[in-house]
């Protein structure tokens, strides 16, 4: 790691809240060369969206630079006037965004933001703006007509949108490019292709690249170095295969624990608690409440950089040179049983569902057995949801049959009887829009059991406060506000609410899409030991095939509002039939690293 | 391939805006409508016997009977609705109560001189508030953005004729006297022959408008330079007249036009006031004067054009901001 | 703790700065106009000095066009402003939010029909519309308060029925749909606890402009008739004598300014807080936020 050449070196990068001190990152130190892609991982509140800006010399509102050095080629970033980094900005280092809908200027056109981003770097090597533009179109594989140029950013896909802003990105030639979580939101086959694009124009044109997100399966696609980052600090980096193969670090032990995989039914293992929030920060390590391996002195000093492997590998941790027993790899889980098919509690025949005149789901069959955990997976616009809605009573307007326990069903909520809406429960996929804010906990989880039954108020309080426990949440939790919780706990209230009146079917719409990795595990973990407690059907709805495995026995694969491919969950996994499920499971990013291992 | 965005993707130029003039012409013309119809109920029906209560005190038989004829007080009320509703239609308004003159002939300049008030005011006004709120966004949590939010806060509040009788007091009688108290034009001048008679009306209704359209522009303003967007442009690092002017400000617009749009829709009303307060031959001040004499014709024309412009200027309004707002927020 | 929330947001509201501030001048001007009456030893409709003579002792003020005590006659003009104030508001605010809501969350024609309603009253200023409606029936005080409430109503209608709309759609009342509950236990229950923001936000620009607009009627003559003591009355009639003694207009004027002032600026400290409020349990924009605040 010779520093002098290095593209990008940051020192002692340091960021707190404006008019305090408590830091938001601290101490964040990496080396990048050209042509090389570091993978910056972490969860959300690490800090690894600040540390990304803060390489192009950019603090959000709120926030402010306490020290370090962000040097490109030798030179500080971090000390530039107001004007060189106009310079800089776009055109050394440039930024592709997480979210490229709200990045792109909705009342101008798509060839204007390529243009001025040309217009406010001249480069020497340049032909025209031009002819850079309809280059660099055609890298991010897009079409360069002036048709196409002419369009405003709500008129183009998300995919392409997400093209548009890498186009721009590389418009002017960088020496750095950063992305944050570029591929959030994208199917996972656009997801693929536009990884291939971004890995080979740093190759061909010998950019560095930071890439930051929380999908450890995309990281590990495409870095060649990871660093992990926690509550503001990095606490551990070094080349892919180590992190991924070896990981001396507890945070990322527990973070790899987490990631479901797709070759095994794995028994996924969250984290509990959260990370410290800036000022609330304790004195030894941060992450010690909630290590697995900790020790006295953990809490109360802050640990020592161990490196290791001659200095290829950094572990911000006091045990990270002792071979801690990595190996107890992920337990199997045991696979459940797949409903034997006679007996159904729920029979979806020749389902067709439309909004207004547009057709969304087409003649389709789903069947879930008793106690079974049938998954529904699919891409955005697959027709998941409306299934899930259908069922549920939300949407009425389809055709077709759905039975439960042998007794069809109507086709919304009014028409339905009593009975069978307790029997049905459904679980919303945003923990933050499905609360409502001015009730407690408490009330949400009663007021279920209020209107589906007669018990006493004592009685319902004894059973919401059962149910709370069983989703791991205690009796405190009765009078709290859902703002006061955290987005796990949020999905857990949201769970205790649906299982209070002990329904026979449980659907659950992406529940954890808008969770963090670590969450994610607890509550599959949740689903999958409830589901067996209580006996429950679930119907599970996903566009993560990865979870199927760890949660369902049986996948159903929707494609454009048809089934293309439904059976046991191994079978489909292992064995795919048809192309599209083929295709979906070649794209999906895998750990490779960590399969041979064994963990 | 990828993701589409939900039942977008790729669209011609659109031409809703068409379709949208006219239906929404088309409603107008149906509230304007029952507009008539409550004018004419309130004021013509309403009150039982009209003439009876027009004439008060001085209700003689004959002039009873004389007042009824005019009024056609005698026919059914859906007649004398369809009788007035086809007079407004074909310009014949009536003759007005108090001096037997036809109404338009009372009504008609003052109108020219009403519009000319609001005019002004309304683009002096705009004017003046959307630099402030501009120049307050970009200060943001300065100094001058807190002096401003507070001065408009409290200029908000205030009645319009405090606001007139204080520039009276400050510029015409007791602080000092540049100005003239009243804006009485003498009859057959318009009101752009004498500027100076203009002078305090005018400051007095912009001054009532700024701080509206002053806090939505600096709203908005701030909104377009918090957003996603506007950061992207800084990380492109485009020069900041660029960010400004370019990403900024036309994500303003929308917001800023219906706010304006609205504005000029209270200076409808608040003339009233305003030209009472200086003397200023408006409709304002004929509708007052016909509401003191009861003169029911002249009521119920400047009531019908007051609905009317609320009406148009409410449509022109929606139109010029759905023109300006970046297509996104059209789709939804 | 939240069950009053509303109260809560007030009692906040009130120790902010500017609540602080805007609670004062209304407590000002409400102990004038309400104490007024009882503390004033001359009565309103005396002639006891020169018309339009200058401060005097016996007469503070000075007199005023009739050579009435001014001190006396702004003491006791002030209650009836602000009792009919407060009963075109909550006239307004009532039979507006119930519009508003109902429309919302009936749909279909009810809508519709409430909406169109909304339309037409809204094509009247609301100043033109009480005056239309004292042109005949004469200036009856019931009816300033009913025409200045129904001027009010369409605009909370507006604002309550979008609000309606916007939390109906979020997951957390299909979540209550989705068990069978009745619509109108939906409403009580789930959707104006959440109504409470938006609710009290204009309730307080209502309050403010009634005021204003009660206020201009009696300058226009259309409120008390004379010799009533009436602060906006008493700006008009003495405004000739503007030279000669200032206090006669001044002194109402300002008292009506202060008021307002006051109002407005208290409402503008509500909704800043019930917007911190819902920051922290929704999200909503800063252009939404001012977007809560609508010109007459």
């Amino acid at each position: 790691m010779n520093g002098l050449s290095s593209r990008l070196v940051v020192e002692d990068l340091k960021i707190v809240l404006s008019g305090t001190s408590a830091d938001v990152v601290d101490d964040v130190s990496f080396t990048v060369q050209a042509g090389e892609v570091l993978g910056l991982v972490g969860e959300s509140g690490s800090g690894k969206t600040t540390v990304a800006l803060a390489l192009l010399a950019y603090q959000r509102r709120g926030l402010k630079l306490a020290g370090g050095k962000v040097l490109l080629d030798g030179q500080d970033l971090l000390t530039m006037s107001d004007d060189e980094l106009r310079a800089v900005r776009g055109g050394k280092v440039s930024y592709v965004p997480q979210d490229p809908a709200s990045a792109l200027n909705p009342a101008l056109t798509v060839g204007l933001q390529l243009r001025e981003t040309l217009g406010a770097h001249r480069d020497q090597g340049q032909t025209t703006n031009s002819g850079r533009v309809a280059e660099v179109l055609a890298e991010a594989h897009l079409d360069a007509s002036p048709e196409f140029l002419r369009r405003y950013p709500h008129q183009l896909s998300g995919g392409q949108q997400q093209r548009v802003a890498i186009a721009m990105a590389f418009a002017c030639r960088p020496q750095l490019i950063v992305l944050d979580e570029p591929t959030t939101g994208l199917d996972v086959t656009t997801q693929r292709h536009v990884l291939d694009t971004i890995k080979t124009l740093c190759r061909s044109y010998g950019v560095a690249a930071v890439y930051v997100s929380h999908d450890l399966a995309v990281v590990g696609q495409l870095a060649q170095q990871v660093a992990v980052m926690y509550a503001g600090r990095l606490v551990e980096i070094g080349p892919t295969e180590r992190i991924f193969g070896e990981p001396a670090h507890p945070y990322t032990r527990a973070l790899l624990r987490c990631v479901p995989s797709q070759e095994r039914s794995e028994v996924l293992e969250g984290i509990e608690g959260q990370a410290p929030r800036p000022g609330r920060r304790p004195q030894g390590c941060f992450f010690a409440p909630r290590c697995p391996d900790v020790l006295p002195v953990c809490r109360e000093s802050p640990p020592p950089v161990i490196a290791l492997h001659a200095g290829t590998q950094l572990v911000r941790c006091v045990r990270a040179a002792e071979h801690v027993e990595h190996g107890h790899g992920a337990r199997i889980a045991s696979a459940g049983h797949a409903g034997s098919s006679s007996d159904s509690e729920l029979d979806v025949r020749r389902l067709n569902a439309r909004y207004g005149a547009r057709q969304v789901l087409f003649g389709v069959d789903v069947r879930v057995g008793p106690e079974e955990c049938v998954a529904i997976v699919g891409e955005s616009g697959s027709g998941k949801t409306t299934l899930a809605r259908c069922v549920v009573g939300l949407h009425d307007n389809w055709t077709g049959n759905v039975d439960f326990c042998g007794e069809p069903l109507m086709k919304g909520v009014r028409r339905r009887t009593k009975g069978s809406l307790q029997r049905i429960q459904y679980v919303f996929q945003n923990p933050h829009t499905s609360l409502n804010p001015r009730k407690t906990v408490g009330q949400i989880v009663e007021q279920p059991l209020e209107h589906f039954s007669n018990f006493s108020p004592a009685e319902r309080e004894q059973r919401v406060v059962a149910v709370l426990v069983d989703v791991s949440l205690s009796r405190d939790f009765l009078n709290r506000y859902p703002d006061q919780l955290s987005g796990g706990e949020r999905q857990r209230v949201a769970l205790a609410r649906a299982l209070v009146v002990e329904p026979d079917l449980l659907v659950c719409d992406e529940v954890t899409s808008a969770l963090d990795v670590s969450v994610q595990a607890i509550i599959v973990e949740l689903l999958r030991r409830l589901q067996r407690e209580r006996n429950l059907a679930m119907l599970f709805i996903t566009h993560n095939l990865a979870l199927v495995r760890s949660v369902a026995q049986s996948v159903v694969v929707l494609s454009e509002g048809s089934v293309v491919e439904q059976g046991p969950v191994d079978e489909v996994l292992e064995r795919p039939r048809n192309e599209y499920t083929i295709r979906l499971l070649e794209d999906i990013p895998k750990l490779a690293h960590t399969e041979t291992n064994g963990r | 391939m990828g993701r589409l965005t939900r039942g977008r993707g790729t669209e011609r130029r659109p031409h809703p805006i068409a379709g949208l003039v006219v239906s929404r012409v088309a409603a107008g013309v149906i509230t304007l409508l029952i507009v008539s119809l409550v004018v004419f109920a309130a004021t013509q029906v309403l009150p039982g016997n009209a003439a009876f209560a027009i004439l008060g005190h001085n209700a003689t038989p004959l002039r009873l009977h004389a007042l009824e004829a005019q009024l056609h007080l005698d026919r059914s009320a859906p007649e004398q609705y369809v009788r007035w509703l086809s007079g407004l239609l074909t310009g014949t308004f009536g003759t007005s109560l108090a001096n037997g003159q036809p109404v338009w002939d009372l009504v008609a300049p003052r109108l020219v001189n009403s519009a000319v008030l609001v005019t002004v005011s309304g683009v002096i006004g705009s004017l003046i508030g959307v630099l402030l709120g501009a120049v307050a966004a970009l200060r943001k949590d300065r100094p001058f953005d807190h002096a401003i939010s507070v001065v408009s806060l409290v200029v908000t509040a205030l009645p319009e004729f405090v606001v007139g009788i204080a520039l009276v007091i400050l510029f015409a009688t007791v602080v000092s006297q540049v100005l003239p108290a009243v804006s009485i034009l003498p009859p057959g001048t318009w009101a752009w022959q004498r500027p100076e008679l203009l002078v305090l009306p005018v400051a007095t209704l912009v001054i009532v408008i700024v701080p509206y359209i002053f806090r939505m522009m600096r709203a908005a303003m701030i909104e377009a330079l918090e957003s996603d967007y506007v950061e992207m442009a800084r990380l492109k690092g485009l020069p900041v007249w660029r960010v400004l002017l370019v990403h900024a400000l036309p994500n303003a617009v929308p917001a800023t036009v219906q706010v304006i749009g609205l504005n000029l829709l209270y200076l409808a009303g608040g003339i009233v006031v305003v030209e009472y307060l200086f003397d200023f031959p408006g409709i304002g001040q004929a509708l007052v004067n016909a509401v003191s004499n009861r003169d029911i014709p002249v009521i119920q024309l400047i009531v019908v054009i007051l609905a009317a412009f609320y009406v148009f200027m409410n449509i022109v309004t929606d139109v010029v901001a759905l023109l300006a707002t970046p297509r996104r927020r059209i789709a939804r | 703790m939240r069950r009053r929330e509303w109260l809560s947001v007030l009692t906040r509201a009130a120790r902010t700065r500017r609540g602080t501030v805007g609670l004062a001048l209304v407590g000002f001007v409400v102990a004038v106009a309400v104490g007024g009456p009882f503390v004033t030893r001359v009565s309103p409709t005396d002639f006891v000095i020169a018309p339009f003579s200058g401060p005097a002792p016996g007469a503070p003020l000075g007199g005023d066009a009739l050579g009435r005590d001014v001190l006396a006659r702004v003491l006791a003009g002030g209650w009836l402003l602000l009792l009919m104030a407060a009963a075109a508001t909550l006239f307004g605010v009532v039979v507006g939010s119930a519009a508003g809501i109902s429309a919302a969350y009936l749909r279909g024609r009810p809508d519709m029909l409430i909406m169109r309603s909304v339309d037409v009253l809204l094509a009247f200023p609301s100043l033109v519309f009480a005056l239309m409606l004292v042109s005949i029936i004469g200036p009856k005080l019931w009816l300033i308060v009913l025409a200045v409430g129904l001027s009010h109503a369409p605009q909370v209608a507006r604002v309550m029925r979008s609000s309606t709309l916007d939390i109906s759609e979020r997951d957390f009342v299909k979540a209550v749909e989705l068990q069978g509950v009745k619509p109108r236990l939906i409403m009580a229950r789930e959707i104006l606890p959440n109504l409470i923001t938006p609710l009290t936000v204009e309730t307080g620009l209502r309050l403010t402009y009634s005021i204003i607009i009660i206020a201009g009627l009696s300058f226009l003559g259309f409120g008390q008739p004379p010799p009533a003591p009436n602060w906006g009355l008493m700006i008009n009639e003495n405004r000739i004598g503007l030279q000669l003694n200032p206090w006669a207009v001044v002194v109402p004027a300002a008292l009506i300014a202060v008021l307002t002032v006051g109002t407005n600026t208290f409402s503008d400290a509500v909704a800043r807080v019930a917007l911190g409020v819902d920051r922290h349990a929704e999200r909503i924009t800063p252009l939404e936020a001012y977007a809560l605040e609508a010109p007459r």
